[in-house]
Formats: structure tokens, sequence, C-alpha cells
């Protein structure tokens, strides 16, 4: 399993470059995957979404699909993809330190 | 007497009904089975229909012909499932009690999900072929078409048998050279995925594929609307493509019935242990098919292998024992790619699609991740498997848990 230091934490990713552990998370973490994912900064509605996503992944054990962050967050759909440019579900879980969610199969 | 209620007779409800109902005591335990239609479709068949290699007829029988004696057989819509009272109501108000049920009420196309598909372009220029009306359109509309460009989307996942779009254009592909005019008939495969299938090593295979039958492939694009006026999809990221005919594969949803019966997510599929198939939220509720939300395919070979498992749960569960049998993921997929060739894949939740040879290691017939002949012959010869032995129960010499051997890394 690859271990990086990502602001000054030691982190454990899967395969697929996903955190393997999301309590090793915080917001400077976040800061940084954001940067790799091509976001030079996270604003209000990036933390939004990244801690809607964390707090479906604590209660459900998987991240959701673009359709239920839509209907749950309250963020629409453009907006999800304005925010997170490429694929809204893969970066913010990403991001939000999260494994890939299921329905990105 | 105790009852056990089905909801569906497609693929998984009437495999379920055949091999349930011989074993179970009939002085104790009572099954019933609903659908709302009494016409059973044959899925597979309908990517045929467009180019008129089956017609209407070679998809139909009627449901009866596949249920055994000594179930009772109830055709009507249902409103709702009320799982907190144990019981089913049907609209108009009657009510079936149950001690266990299975949901396999399946999924299927809803074109209004995405903006502007089903208004005025809606089986003009733009059609599905997952549904009898829509293929038999579309078969129509390529006997008189001249040729342009013909964009295959898929609007999201998941979808029923995610091969499906890929065989639609291999044989578009195969059937415009027939006619004469593949010349003049741009192909264009539109996917929201991040190439031409959903497991890597097969992508790679299929997108192989892809470029030596010359059809172009746009991968990461998320539809958001259509624009029928101007004959183009638009993706929420501002992306464009221009059809002449659009082919779609719109969103794919469980039964409305679902959602009125709270149970579902927020496409209607069912919370579902993806080894036992027990519903998440019910213990005496089982799920079966297209109607879960496990990460497997949607297909019927899924749903006949997932029934021999639940086969096994269901019994352990009557006797309350532990529910041991597990679902591996197991999918088997005959592509049919054009030409009179074929492509055979067998995997599971944590293997991927591997070359080798099938079903028997080193033999085969059918060769894995391959074209050959005989993986076409295979797909055509399912058909009468389908109706003669799957529906029925009938033990198949295919493992319902996915081998290794004859798969090389």
């Amino acid at each position: 399993m690859p271990t990086r230091e990502i602001a000054g934490k030691t982190i454990d990713f899967d395969d697929e470059n996903f955190m393997s552990d999301h309590t090793q998370w915080n917001e400077d973490v976040a800061t940084e995957l954001a940067k790799e994912e091509g976001i030079e900064q996270l604003n209000d509605r990036h933390l939004v979404v990244i801690n809607f996503m964390r707090k479906e992944f604590e209660e459900k054990g998987t991240g959701p699909s673009i359709r239920r962050l839509t209907k749950q967050s309250g963020v629409p759909t453009k907006e999800l993809y304005a925010l997170f440019p490429g694929g809204p579900a893969k970066k913010a879980a990403r991001i939000a330190g999260i494994t890939k969610p299921q329905g990105c199969v | 007497m105790k009852k056990l209620l089905i909801l569906g007779a497609g693929t998984a409800g009437t495999i379920m009904l055949n091999k349930l109902l011989p074993v179970l005591n009939r002085d104790e335990w009572q099954i019933t089975i609903v659908d709302q239609f009494e016409t059973h479709y044959y899925q597979p068949g309908f990517l045929f229909i467009p180019f008129g290699i089956y017609g209407p007829q070679d998809v139909v029988k009627p449901k009866r012909d596949f249920f055994p004696s000594g179930a009772e057989v109830v055709f009507s819509p249902i409103d709702r499932i009320e799982a907190k009272d144990n019981r089913v109501v049907l609209d108009g108000g009657q009510i079936i009690n149950y001690d266990i049920l299975i949901v396999a009420t399946g999924s299927k196309i809803v074109p209004a999900e995405i903006e502007g598909m089903d208004g005025s372009g809606w089986r003009k220029n733009i059609f599905d072929f997952y549904t009898i009306e829509g293929a038999t359109a579309l078969a129509k509309f390529l006997k008189f078409w001249e040729g342009g460009r013909l964009v295959l989307n898929i609007a999201e996942m998941p979808i029923k048998c995610p091969v499906a779009p890929l065989e639609f254009v291999f044989l578009a592909d195969w059937w415009f050279t027939e006619q004469g005019i593949r010349d003049k008939v741009e192909l264009q495969f539109v996917t929201p995925l991040p190439g031409a299938f959903t497991k890597p090593r097969a992508s790679s295979v299929f997108g192989n594929f892809l470029t030596k039958k010359n059809i172009g492939l746009t991968a990461d694009f998320n539809i958001a609307r259509v624009d029928a006026e101007n004959n183009k999809i638009i993706s929420w990221e501002e992306q464009e493509e221009e059809y002449d005919l659009l082919v779609t594969i719109p969103t794919n949803m469980g039964d409305p019935l679902i959602e009125r019966s709270g149970l579902g997510d927020e496409l209607n599929f069912i919370p579902t242990d993806k080894h036992t198939l027990q519903s998440k939220d019910h213990e005496n509720i089982f799920v079966l098919g297209d109607a879960t939300d496990l990460p497997s395919s949607k297909a019927g070979s899924v749903a006949h292998f997932q029934a021999d498992i639940l086969f096994e749960n269901i019994l352990s569960y009557i006797e309350d024992r532990p529910l041991k049998a597990r679902f591996d993921g197991h999918a088997n997929c005959y592509i049919e790619s054009g030409f009179g060739r074929g492509i055979l894949i067998d995997f599971n939740y944590d293997t991927e699609p591997l070359p080798g040879k099938f079903p028997l290691p080193g033999i085969g017939p059918f060769s894995l991740l391959e074209e050959t002949r005989m993986n076409h012959y295979g797909k055509m010869m399912f058909r009468w498997m389908y109706w003669n032995l799957l529906l029925k129960g009938a033990e198949l010499p295919i493992e319902s848990q996915m081998l290794m051997a004859g798969k090389r890394h």
C-alpha cells in the first residue's frame, strides 16, 4: 500500500490513489489533495460537498453518486461540475479522503 | 399457512418461483407471484431487432408458459410494499400478506430524467433499444435512413446489460456495411465512463475494437440535456455532440413502486447485502436481479447466478439457519461483435474479465476476451437455453460462482 507525506502527515493510499483511511484526513490534507486534482483553492461550496461526502461515507461506507449528491447536498449538478471539473463524484471523493465511490465502476 | 410472495415475474422472479415451488412443503407454504404484464420478453433479443435479425415475434412468449403448476399467479399492478406490516397493497387496494418477500421488479429506462430527451425528437430521430417499442421503431427508421452521424449515448451508470451499447455499435458497423452505406455513416460512441467499458482490461480490448471498426469514442461525457431542435446533446461541462440519429441508453431506474414504498435509493434501487441478497433494512425481504443496488452487472446471467445463491439462503432463512451462500458478483456475457463473430467475458466483484477458455479450462469451446465465430454461436444458442432451461430453473453447465480455472492473467 503506497504511503505519502501530505501536509506534514503520513497518509495511506490505495492503488487508485484514494486515501484508504479517512480518519487520517484534515482540511490541510484536503487543500493539498485538491491541488493534485488541479483545484488551487477550496472555497465554501467545495467544503459543503466534501463534508457531505464524508458524512455519507461514515454512515454508509461508500461515497454518494452524483445524483445523490445533488439531491441531498443541495448543490445543483451544474455547479458540481464547475466546482470539480472532469468528474465531481470521483474528484470530490479523492479530496474528501474517502475511498472511490461504488458507483464509479 | 405461511406465505412467500414474489414481486415481478421477469427473468429473476420466474427462475426463483421455479426453484422454490418444488422444494417448499406445500402444507406449510403458499407461493404467490405478482406481475402487471402477461407477456415475457426475451430482453437480450431487443438488440437484434433494429437490424432486422429478430422481429418482435422472436422475443415474446406468455408468462404463463413458464409458471409451474401450484403457484398462485396474480396479474395486477402493485401500489406499494408496506414493509413494517409485512404486506403488499395492489392497485385497487387488495392486500397480500407475506412472511417472506422476494422483490424482483427489475429496472427500466426513464427518458424524462434527461432534459429534452423525450421531447420533439423522441422516436423521430432519437431512439432507445431497451424497450420493444423503441427497438421496433428504430428498425423502421433504419430501413429508410440514408446515412449521417449516428451517436450512441449512455446517459448515466448503472445501466442494464452494460455491454449492449458496444454490441449495438459493432452490429451497426456490420449492418451499414451490408447495406452498402458504411462510408456514409459516421459512428460515435459517447459514454460517461473513462473508456469503452467499466473494467480496465476489457475496456482496452473493446477500445481497440472500436478503433479497428472505425467507431469514434468520446469518453467522460456526462449528458445534461438534449437540444432536439439543433440535433445535439450537451454535457454538464458544455461539450457538444451533434447527431443525425441519436441512439440513447437513458437513465435506468428501479420501479416507481419502490419509491412509493420508501425502500429505494435515489435511483429506486433497493439497498441489498451484496453477498446474501437480503435487504439491508428488512430481514424478511430479499432482492434479486436488476432491482438491487449491487455493484454487479444488471443482466439475466447475473440474475440467474444470484438465484442459485438466494435459493440456498431462503431455505436457510426458513429453517432459522445462518445465511451462508454468498454471491460473488459473477457475470457472464456474450458480446456480439458483428460479421458473425462474438466475444465472451466472465468476471465477478473482484476479478475483472480475463483471457482464457470457457467453460472447460483449456478446451472451451468458448474463448474469453477474444473474437471468435464460436462465441457468436454461443450468443445465438442462448435464446433457446433461456426459454427452455434458464427460466424453468434447470441446472445449466455453468457454475454460479466464478471459476479461475481456464483464465490467464
